[in-house]
């Protein structure tokens, strides 16, 4: 084999590698989610994120339109502050709430956003106003044990970790 | 009793000798390779002997694996209702661990083993001293083009792997028993970082290259000149590309992924 042959065989090996590295990247990977062009970016405060991690998806009417780019401690509010990055041909009217859902029982979370119902949308950049946080199962337990104990008129409520003996 | 303590060091200066030969050649191949960037056929030919030609061996495996874990996590994942997820779990494990790490075991015993018995004949015939005779560096003339080779070639190989496992896995589970097309794509599509696994899977694939190339070179550089000798350097060749890149996956993978989630 003369050596424009083995030349041509190993480009062909490296191009089989690149196109492999391709379709890893953008078929089997989530490369193509985030970074295009086509969206916009909107900011929302939460008080507490719960689970929620970078990337996950925002979805309105359980239809995925966008994704979490970034989540961050506002040190002047304590809130989470995270960005969305939302499909440009998505527009929200700009009393849209944002809420930290959970998929399944035991799925991830994502942001789910309701749609208001004023005429003008959402610019770029801008914040969402109403937002409601994650449900952490600590608190969600802790209210339960609370309640019941003023249903019993208990006046030791004031120690729900060693629990009402009931 | 003074017998064994001289043992003991005995063996000991053996192990710094062995390890500062490997240092010294792997800086002389380091330098080596600036001279042959210049020389690009050199390199190109080894990369046809140790890639192209193991293209066949890694396909073939990669089928083979793909099929298996599918078949297998199809047993398992139909009790608890999960099969759609079974395209996520063959693609972290193909891309993460088993792409890079069992490319390289198959990378060190089909093109490793060539690599050790053609250098460790080369010197047997006592070619590379003639070649140094000539002024001819051996290092630079002829294990550093091998050693670029066997680095540019042994990432692709990888990605082939994982790539042709992942549609063995569809092959098998989507046309074959039926599960659902468009969730083991997408739940595969939202699971898998192309950074966080696919990029560090190409980062294992090309450290395993590197150590199995190294190896087998070594290996042959410092055969002893005799059939036995040759054969003997081909088996530890393997052996001890095989243990460190077992190791090296190890270690790496406590590093790359000690973070859930990211």
């Amino acid at each position: 084999m003369g050596r424009k042959g083995v030349e041509t065989l190993v480009g062909v090996f490296v191009l089989l590698g690149m196109l492999g590295l391709l379709f890893l990247a953008l078929k089997a990977a989530n490369l193509s989610g985030i970074g295009g062009g086509d969206t916009y970016s909107l900011t929302a405060y939460f008080d507490n994120i719960g689970g929620l991690k970078v990337r996950a998806p925002v979805r309105s009417a359980g239809v995925t339109v966008g994704r979490v780019a970034s989540i961050a401690l506002d040190s002047k509010r304590y809130q989470g502050a995270v960005r969305l990055e939302i499909d440009r041909a998505v527009q929200f009217p700009s009393d849209s709430s944002a809420r930290i859902l959970t998929s399944g029982l035991l799925g991830d979370q994502y942001i789910g956003i309701e749609p208001g119902a004023q005429e003008k949308n959402y610019a770029p950049g801008d914040e969402i106003r109403q937002t409601q946080s994650a449900v952490v199962l600590e608190n969600l337990i802790s209210q339960f044990l609370f309640s019941k104990a003023a249903d019993a008129g208990t006046p030791s409520a004031a120690t729900p970790a060693s629990g009402p003996k009931k | 009793m003074t017998n064994l303590v001289t043992r003991l060091g005995a063996a000991t200066l053996e192990v710094l000798r062995v390890l500062g030969h490997h240092a010294a050649l792997f800086a002389a191949l380091l330098r080596a390779c600036g001279t042959v960037i210049r020389r690009p056929y050199l390199v190109v030919a080894q990369v046809h002997a140790i890639g192209n030609l193991s293209v066949l061996i890694i396909v073939a495996s990669g089928l083979a694996v793909g099929f298996v874990l599918a078949l297998q996590l199809y047993y398992t994942l139909v009790r608890y209702g999960a099969t759609d997820s079974l395209g996520l779990i063959v693609n972290l494990s193909l891309t993460r661990e088993l792409g890079p790490v069992i490319a390289a075991l198959l990378f060190a015993g089909r093109a490793g083993t060539s690599l050790t018995a053609e250098i460790g004949l080369m010197k047997a015939g006592e070619q590379l001293a003639a070649l140094d005779m000539m002024a001819l560096d051996p290092v630079e003339r002829i294990l550093a083009p091998r050693f670029l080779g066997g680095i540019i070639a042994m990432p692709v190989l990888a990605i082939l792997f994982s790539t042709v496992g992942i549609l063995a896995a569809y092959v098998l589970a989507v046309l074959l028993i039926g599960v659902d097309a468009g969730n083991f794509w997408s739940i595969m599509h939202s699971g898998v970082d192309a950074w966080r696994d696919v990029g560090n899977g190409l980062v294992k694939s090309f450290v395993f290259g590197l150590i199995c190339t190294f190896v087998a070179l070594y290996q042959g550089y410092e055969a002893e000149p005799t059939p036995k000798g040759v054969s003997e350097a081909t088996t530890r060749g393997v052996v001890v590309a095989s243990l460190a890149t077992l190791i090296m996956d190890f270690v790496m993978t406590a590093i790359m992924f000690s973070t859930p989630g990211g």
